[in-house]
């Protein structure tokens, strides 16, 4: 089975108030060095079949109206070929 | 592109500008030139576009809302009134209260839980802008028609912004309405309501004096979110045609509101402000020109000091940036380092940005260069004044003459009660329950009415036990049939709610939600909207302390009905003396105070049998509804009645069943002489409420009603399990509430 990832991110010019925790928070931690944090969703699809064309848009049409608020956040999709994340033999 | 600045705009006056694009006219952009004796530098155009929109200027309203400070009743407990953040009464034990209810419509349809969550933010922040702590939040929506596939994408999401963002700020929501109708498709109305308390000498101000002093931005970066926002979001139509208008939105962050609260108030605490201003719409724009404007008028800001989110970011868009949770506020030089540190012990970033200057001129750097050098008056309180044409619409007066009183009326008991129960499960009549327990109702432990109750209340001291009750009230219907009387009954009913609570009704602020501007049927409406509210006020001795006026709700040619909301603000000075709606106790009567004609126009019954809407909205009577409020607190404060609702869009079916499921307990309701059960159960008419009287209090109370001469009518009794209107109809309590609560939740969850 083929494995598809969306990532779904906020638009770069949305307030990321989850990101900006984060940042906040590393300082105090002892890490320093990072300018910005931004944080998103990481959706893993195993899809049935193969993945061609037909099904990359099917999978773009539902990232798009079901997976990411389009209104203010950007999505890509793509496909996994890291042998990693196969199936244990 | 090169920086415009001052001196290169004076060098360059034929350079073409896009006022167009930024919503001007082109006889206001000839305004500008004439004003600043050249043309304006990009920044000065990115501030007058969005201060001269209609959503800052008021440009098309204000000489209609000029009424609401010429006709103002005698009322002494009015402290601040229009012009500030908000306006301010007294509540008495040395209380004041602000109050203000705002839109966030447009954001809202475009992404509804942003959208939402960020109105409810900006509302706060006005509150907080005028000392107070804010205790309260209240909510009223209007929605598409219930079963459309849009509203099922824009409530959920509106519910849920405004229940997440208030839950974070553990601000209670106590009230509000919801209403579903097929002219708010495509323009829902997200209006948002905020209570703030204070003492009085906490009252703070938005101005500038005093040169010298310092001009603090503290609260959240700027960002890229919600450019030119308020003048494309609010002052322009959506298209029917082709994909939404989809700007960038505003973000909100309520644990960043929540610090900025804190800090906010400890700040006042230790008296370290001597102007304030929150950022709303226009961002900077606004908050620099309205502070300016209002003080002496002269501020130097350095604009490459305000903190970015963006560095990329051009000072146009820093001045239009709509960034949440921001501040400004003008400190003497003495306090800048206590006010610094205050901010740093609440991890709020606060950046001193500029300072207050002897001359009358609102002068903005970027990196050294001058970029704005205007007349801050110009921009914040001189900007366009329109006279637009109004007429009464050609199709007003057969609307009118379309008389719902024709409409086939039930023949018989069992066609009544089917009636009542459709009635009653319909989506505007159905419980509301569903969304308002997505709200924390109760946080603070303050509150002690909150929805369904007919209006919200919260305890301001826990010593005293002093509290104030809200209620806001809006009916599109009535307004559409007639302007003036439905502006008027929207403060009747909100009136008549907060004196049925047991609480003495103290002023009001409004939110006129109405179509396009530029036609003149809709102008027609406005005018005699803020006509109706002004006479009303006046009569009530009820002041109109604030409010907003949301214009251009409508889709292509298609206008929202006009849809003022209105909020009144009342004082109860024991909260413990309150009155609930629920028919609790058996055996208690039941009394109808008022007179019921046959008024059917706009009425509930019309809308959900008939789906009709035409002839005249019910009479009204403001000196009635002065006297009914009289009664109603009176009768609390003496524990004469131990509940209370005022019958309004359903009539008495309606407020019956609503007060028998609440409490839990049945009726027996009598008919009336001289009235048939129909117009006594589906009227409208208003200045009613119907009371629960222990036997005990019967006679004094009846005694009290005859010698005010307010018609008080026995009607039953609170009894069984059932509600029994004799010799028609009976329906059990577990039937009427099946239908009356499932409505929401089939529609929605």
């Amino acid at each position: 089975m083929a494995r598809v990832v969306v990532d779904v991110m906020l638009k770069p010019e949305i307030l990321d108030p989850q990101g900006q925790a984060v940042q906040r928070a590393l300082p105090r931690l002892g890490f320093d060095g990072i300018a910005d944090v931004r944080q998103g969703k990481r959706f893993e699809l195993e899809v049935e079949g193969p993945v061609d064309a037909a099904a990359l848009a099917r999978i773009d049409e539902l990232a798009e109206t079901f997976l990411a608020n389009t209104v203010i956040e950007d999505f890509t999709v793509r496909i996994e070929t890291d042998e990693k994340s196969e199936e244990p033999k | 592109m090169s920086l415009d600045t001052v001196k290169h705009a004076a060098e360059t006056p034929d350079t073409g500008q896009p006022w167009k694009e930024l919503g001007l006219k082109e006889d206001e952009y000839a305004r500008i030139r004439e004003i600043l004796g050249r043309r304006p530098t990009g920044a000065e155009l990115a501030m007058y576009s969005v201060m001269w929109s209609e959503h800052c200027s008021y440009k098309s309203s204000k000489v209609h809302l000029k009424q609401f400070g010429e006709k103002v009743p005698a009322n002494d407990a009015m402290l601040v009134g229009i012009g500030e953040n908000a306006g301010v009464v007294d509540v008495g034990q040395g209380y004041a209260v602000t109050f203000k209810v705002e839109s966030h419509n447009h954001p809202s349809y475009i992404e509804p839980y942003q959208g939402a969550a960020t109105g409810v933010g900006g509302i706060v922040r006005d509150i907080l802008a005028m000392g107070a702590r804010p205790v309260a939040v209240v909510d009223p929506l209007r929605f598409g028609a219930a079963d459309h596939p849009d509203t099922r994408r824009v409530l959920p999401g509106v519910v849920a912004g405004i229940g997440g963002y208030g839950n974070c700020l553990g601000l209670p929501n106590i009230g509000g309405e919801v209403v579903f109708d097929e002219c708010y498709q495509g323009n829902p109305l997200v209006n948002a309501g905020c209570i703030g308390v204070m003492k009085h000498e906490d009252i703070h101000l938005a101005k500038a004096s005093g040169p010298g002093n310092k001009v603090i931005l503290y609260g959240a970066r700027t960002g890229g979110d919600g450019i030119g926002g308020v003048s494309v979001l609010a002052s322009e139509t959506f298209e029917s045609t082709g994909p939404a208008k989809r700007p960038a939105v505003q973000v909100g962050d309520p644990f960043q509101e929540k610090l900025l609260i804190e800090c906010t108030l400890e700040i006042f605490k230790e008296k370290l402000v001597a102007g304030i201003q929150d950022l709303g719409g226009a961002g900077l724009s606004c908050a620099t020109s309205e502070l300016a404007s209002a003080g002496s008028g002269g501020m130097r800001v350095e604009l490459d000091t305000v903190p970015l989110r963006d560095s990329s970011l051009s000072p146009e868009e820093i001045l239009m940036s709509e960034s949440q949770e921001r501040m400004c506020a003008i400190v003497e030089p003495q306090h800048v380092d206590r006010f610094l540190e205050i901010c740093e012990k609440w991890d709020v970033i606060a950046t001193v940005i500029g300072e207050v200057t002897e001359g009358s001129q609102l002068e903005i750097f970027w990196h050294g260069e001058q970029i704005v050098d205007v007349p801050p008056r110009s921009v914040a309180h001189e900007g366009p004044t329109y006279h637009r044409p109004f007429a009464r619409p050609s199709c007003q007066d057969a609307l009118q003459a379309d008389d719902a009183g024709k409409l086939a009326r039930p023949a018989d008991g069992a066609e009544l009660r089917e009636q009542v129960l459709k009635l009653v499960a319909s989506p505007n009549q159905a419980s509301k329950s569903w969304i308002t327990d997505q709200y924390d109702r109760f946080v603070q432990g303050n509150t002690v009415l909150a929805m369904p109750e007919d209006a919200g209340m919260v305890r301001i001291d826990e010593e005293s036990n002093l509290g104030v009750a809200m209620a806001t009230d809006g009916n599109g219907r009535y307004a559409k049939l007639d302007p003036y009387t439905g502006a008027q009954l929207a403060l009747a009913e909100s009136y008549r709610n907060v004196a049925a609570s047991g609480a003495r009704p103290l002023a009001i602020s409004d939110c006129l939600n109405f179509g396009s501007p530029e036609d003149p049927d809709v102008m027609w409406q406005f005018a005699e909207a803020t006509r109706g509210l002004a006479d009303g006020c006046l009569e009530l001795g009820t002041p109109v302390t604030g409010g907003n006026v949301s214009l251009y709700n409508q889709t292509g040619e298609t206008a929202i009905h006009p849809t003022p909301v209105v909020a009144v603000l009342g004082v109860i000075d024991d909260v413990t003396r309150r009155t609930p709606v629920a028919f609790a106790k058996e055996g208690q009567l039941l009394y109808l105070l008022g007179d019921t004609h046959e008024e059917f126009g706009g009425s509930a019954w019309s809308e959900v049998i008939h789906r009709h809407l035409g002839g005249m909205p019910p009479k009204v009577d403001l000196s009635r509804e002065k006297l009914l409020g009289e009664i109603l607190i009176s009768a609390s404060r003496d524990g004469m009645i131990d509940a209370a609702h005022d019958l309004s869009d359903g009539g008495l079916i309606q407020a019956v069943t609503e007060s028998c499921l609440r409490g839990g307990k049945g009726a027996r309701l009598v008919v009336p002489d001289g009235l048939d059960a129909f117009t006594f159960l589906f009227s409208e008419s208003a200045g009613r409420a119907v009371v629960s009287v222990p036997r005990s209090e019967e006679l004094r109370f009846t005694d009290m009603c005859g010698a005010r001469a307010l018609p008080v009518t026995r009607i039953g009794v609170v009894d069984g399990e059932e509600i029994e209107v004799q010799g028609e109809f009976s329906i059990a309590l577990g039937e009427l509430r099946t239908a009356h609560e499932g409505t929401l939740k089939g529609l929605f969850a």
